[in-house]
């Protein structure tokens, strides 16, 4: 049994499939950081001794780096999106005009 | 430890339960309708919802499982705050929008609007159910922490209490009212979390933390053969030994009360450490350090053994900026305590010994997570397993999942999950500061690492313990309400509906249905809160995510981006998932020690299954939708 969607939702399938793509690709950037970032730990555990920047060793830069990519990379998703659905909204209030 | 409790904190705490009772009682009269009380009728502003998100996922497991590791186990405690974070890319970038496209109520109707496959729902709902009782346990467990030293009851008496408040919040209210306790609790939490970062940066590290610090005690020994016979200080009597390992304590005797001691033996001589123990005796009397309860002999603990500051040795650093404050620990020694339980003449005994570490250990991975000293491929594995349950299991956690209906829109969904992100985010930075700060600053509870961030905000005044203590008991308020909404959703839409099939179940019916799913729910989840006392809260999480990733993980990404997936597929996937990982999570080292049995002789070495289930689970849909889909077509 449906119990039917919660919200009417609409939106241009261009546009979803827009979003999808770029959603993969980020996904696919940040998962090859974070795997590296699981491989150090477990394979190479001492290499997180090294000192890289303001007197942190790669452990905590690599675990800050993670968080904060995730924050940014969000950011930039979020804008790309945007931009699409608005240049989706834009076209349809056009075409609406013309009609 | 031993607690005493204060008014001031009776008062803020209750300051924090009335206000979130009374907003319940406020959106109770608009959750009349199912859409009102499972979704929140789909009206929250994102950035309501964004917060409401963080407040949801930042549970007791982040505020005490995870400073509370940090605080014992140093970074390795902070890689679950970055397993916990990185799980929201999953979530963020391929589940979020395309899920609320399908704009359903629960994670079974969005299965279901695929394929219209009753069996679907029923293990959707099951497999909600499972996921959300075990995700209750370790805020239960966390709330039984809290109350302690926050009120002074008894561990059962928190958990009974938080229960009790939260399923007159659910029964009551519904999604409404969990979303703005979720949103004021995540705001305060992430403020005052700040506030207590920036108290630990302003004090720096000392190697005396506060000024009623225990002064431990050494003693020297006289060694014959490899024994320790004497006791060269005055009054101290030696009347037993116990070695374990290359580790060799001793008991003495002094005025009537009787003590144990690290020995450390070189020649012929011995140094004597001064331990914490609790000694269940034969006749169930509990000594705290050979002494009853009452005489307060039992101390908190941690502090920093050599202070190094850019080369140089100090006993204070005073003030230190947020990088200054890693690097000082990381040249530094701390004096962490490590525990060893034995029975000796009939006494049960728990002892915790000093152990000198250095910062450069401390902060990389090793001491909890075996993948350096002493590891083996098991161990190594182990942690690949857990990492990969974190990372997959966020997106499929019910009460995360259900947040992409509360919104109006997938823009809403994805805006709200950035500003989740970013709030998250910042606050597992936080919780470097508190687990490290809380490790050294003389205020851990040995018997508890759950304690150690509240613990740390009494060492800077009662009020900011307070007011962090009720925030923390708030935040599992609003994490165990959001749960019990989605397993009683799961139960009234998914469970009923398969069982009741072509009746039709009035709106009002089901949220009946849902207001008693609530009330049982909770009741399990009491009685587990207080079956499990004691172990880390971060860690029983990671059972929760570990069974979402593997039951209902694949699943969701499947029916998204495989066009072969079928109902029997997905049903099959679910079923493995949850059951594979059920089996060797109960079969696991960690509960075979619960269950009083020997850790060594688990069948399967694996304290997280995630690396076995969740491949399963992806075999198991590949296979059984590629042939029910050729017998199909």
């Amino acid at each position: 049994m449906d119990h039917g969607p919660a919200v009417k939702v609409t939106e241009d399938s261009v546009v979803s499939e827009y979003k999808t793509r770029v959603g993969l690709r980020f996904f696919a950037i940040y998962g090859i950081i974070f795997v590296g970032f699981v491989g150090i730990n477990t394979f190479f555990p001492k290499l997180m001794m090294v000192r890289v920047v303001f007197g942190l060793n790669l452990a905590v830069t690599y675990g800050f780096f993670l968080i904060l990519t995730a924050i940014v990379m969000g950011l930039i998703y979020n804008a790309l999106c945007t931009k699409k659905e608005l240049e989706f909204e834009n076209a349809s209030t056009e075409a609406e005009a013309h009609s | 430890m031993i607690y005493t409790p204060s008014i001031l904190a009776t008062i803020i705490f209750s300051l924090i339960v009335i206000t979130v009772l009374g907003i319940s009682v406020y959106f109770s009269r608009q959750s009349a309708s199912s859409k009102g009380y499972f979704a929140a009728g789909g009206t929250i502003p994102w950035t309501v919802n964004g917060v409401a998100f963080a407040g949801d996922y930042l549970s007791a497991a982040s505020f005490l499982g995870i400073c509370g590791m940090i605080a014992v186990a140093g970074y390795d405690g902070f890689l679950y705050s970055i397993g916990y974070l990185a799980g929201w890319i999953v979530a963020l970038f391929v589940i979020a929008e395309p899920l609320k496209r399908l704009g359903k109520y629960t994670f079974a109707d969005a299965l279901d609007s695929k394929f219209n496959y009753p069996g679907i729902r029923l293990m959707a709902g099951i497999s909600t159910l499972v996921v959300s009782v075990f995700y209750l346990i370790p805020q239960m467990v966390g709330a039984g922490a809290l109350v302690t030293p926050l009120l002074g009851f008894p561990h059962y008496v928190g958990v009974i209490g938080v229960g009790a408040i939260v399923i007159f919040i659910v029964a009551t209210a519904g999604m409404k009212a969990t979303t703005y306790v979720q949103f004021i609790k995540g705001a305060l939490l992430i403020v005052f979390s700040l506030v207590l970062v920036i108290s630990i940066l302003n004090k720096g590290v000392s190697t005396h933390p506060t000024d009623d610090y225990h002064e431990f005690i050494r003693l020297d020994g006289t060694v014959t053969g490899s024994v320790v016979t004497s006791i060269e200080t005055s009054g101290y009597v030696i009347t037993g030994e116990y070695s374990s390992g290359d580790k060799t304590f001793i008991r003495t005797e002094k005025e009537g009360v009787e003590r144990w001691w690290d020995a450390q033996i070189d020649g012929v001589s011995a140094t004597l450490l001064e331990t914490l123990t609790v000694t269940q005796k034969a006749d169930s009397e509990i000594l705290y350090n050979g002494e009853p309860k009452e005489a307060e002999a039992f101390y908190p603990v941690g502090h920093m053994n050599k202070i190094i500051v850019d080369g140089e040795e100090v006993e204070d650093t005073g003030a230190l900026g947020p990088f200054k404050y890693i690097e000082t620990l990381e040249d530094s020694e701390v004096v962490r305590f490590s525990k060893t339980s034995f029975s000796y003449e009939g006494d049960s005994i728990s002892l915790w010994s000093q152990e000198i570490t250095s910062g450069s250990e401390l902060m990389r991975p090793g001491l909890k997570f075996k993948v350096d000293k002493g590891s083996t491929p098991l161990s190594k594995m182990n942690f690949v397993s857990l990492m990969l349950a974190l990372f997959f299991g966020t997106s499929a956690l019910p009460h995360v999942l259900i947040r992409y209906y509360t919104v109006p829109s997938p823009k809403d969904a994805r805006k709200s999950t950035i500003l989740a992100i970013t709030a998250i985010g910042f606050f597992y930075i936080l919780t470097m500061y508190i687990g490290f700060g809380a490790m050294v600053n003389g205020v851990l509870d040995v018997q508890s690492s759950n304690m150690s961030a509240p613990l740390l905000a009494k060492s800077f005044g009662l009020f900011l313990f307070s007011v962090i203590s009720a925030i923390a008991f708030a935040t599992v308020l609003g994490t165990v309400s959001g749960l019990i909404v989605a397993a009683s959703g799961a139960v009234a839409h998914d469970m009923m509906s398969s069982l009741f099939k072509g009746k039709e179940i009035s709106d009002s019916t089901r949220v009946v249905i849902g207001k008693i799913s609530a009330i049982t729910v909770g009741g399990i989840a009491i009685v587990l809160g207080i079956l499990f006392k004691g172990m880390n809260v971060s860690f029983l999480v990671g059972w929760a995510f570990a069974i979402a990733a593997s039951a209902n993980f694949p699943a969701i990404i499947m029916m998204l981006f495989w066009k072969r997936t079928t109902a029997k597929g997905i049903v099959a996937s679910i079923f493995v998932g949850m059951v594979s990982s059920l089996i060797i999570i109960l079969l696991s080292p960690s509960m075979l020690d619960k269950y009083g049995m020997a850790a060594d002789k688990a069948l399967i070495g694996l304290d997280n299954p995630a690396i076995i289930s969740i491949p399963l689970s992806f075999l198991t849909l590949i296979v059984v939708s590629l042939i029910t889909g050729k017998r199909k077509s």
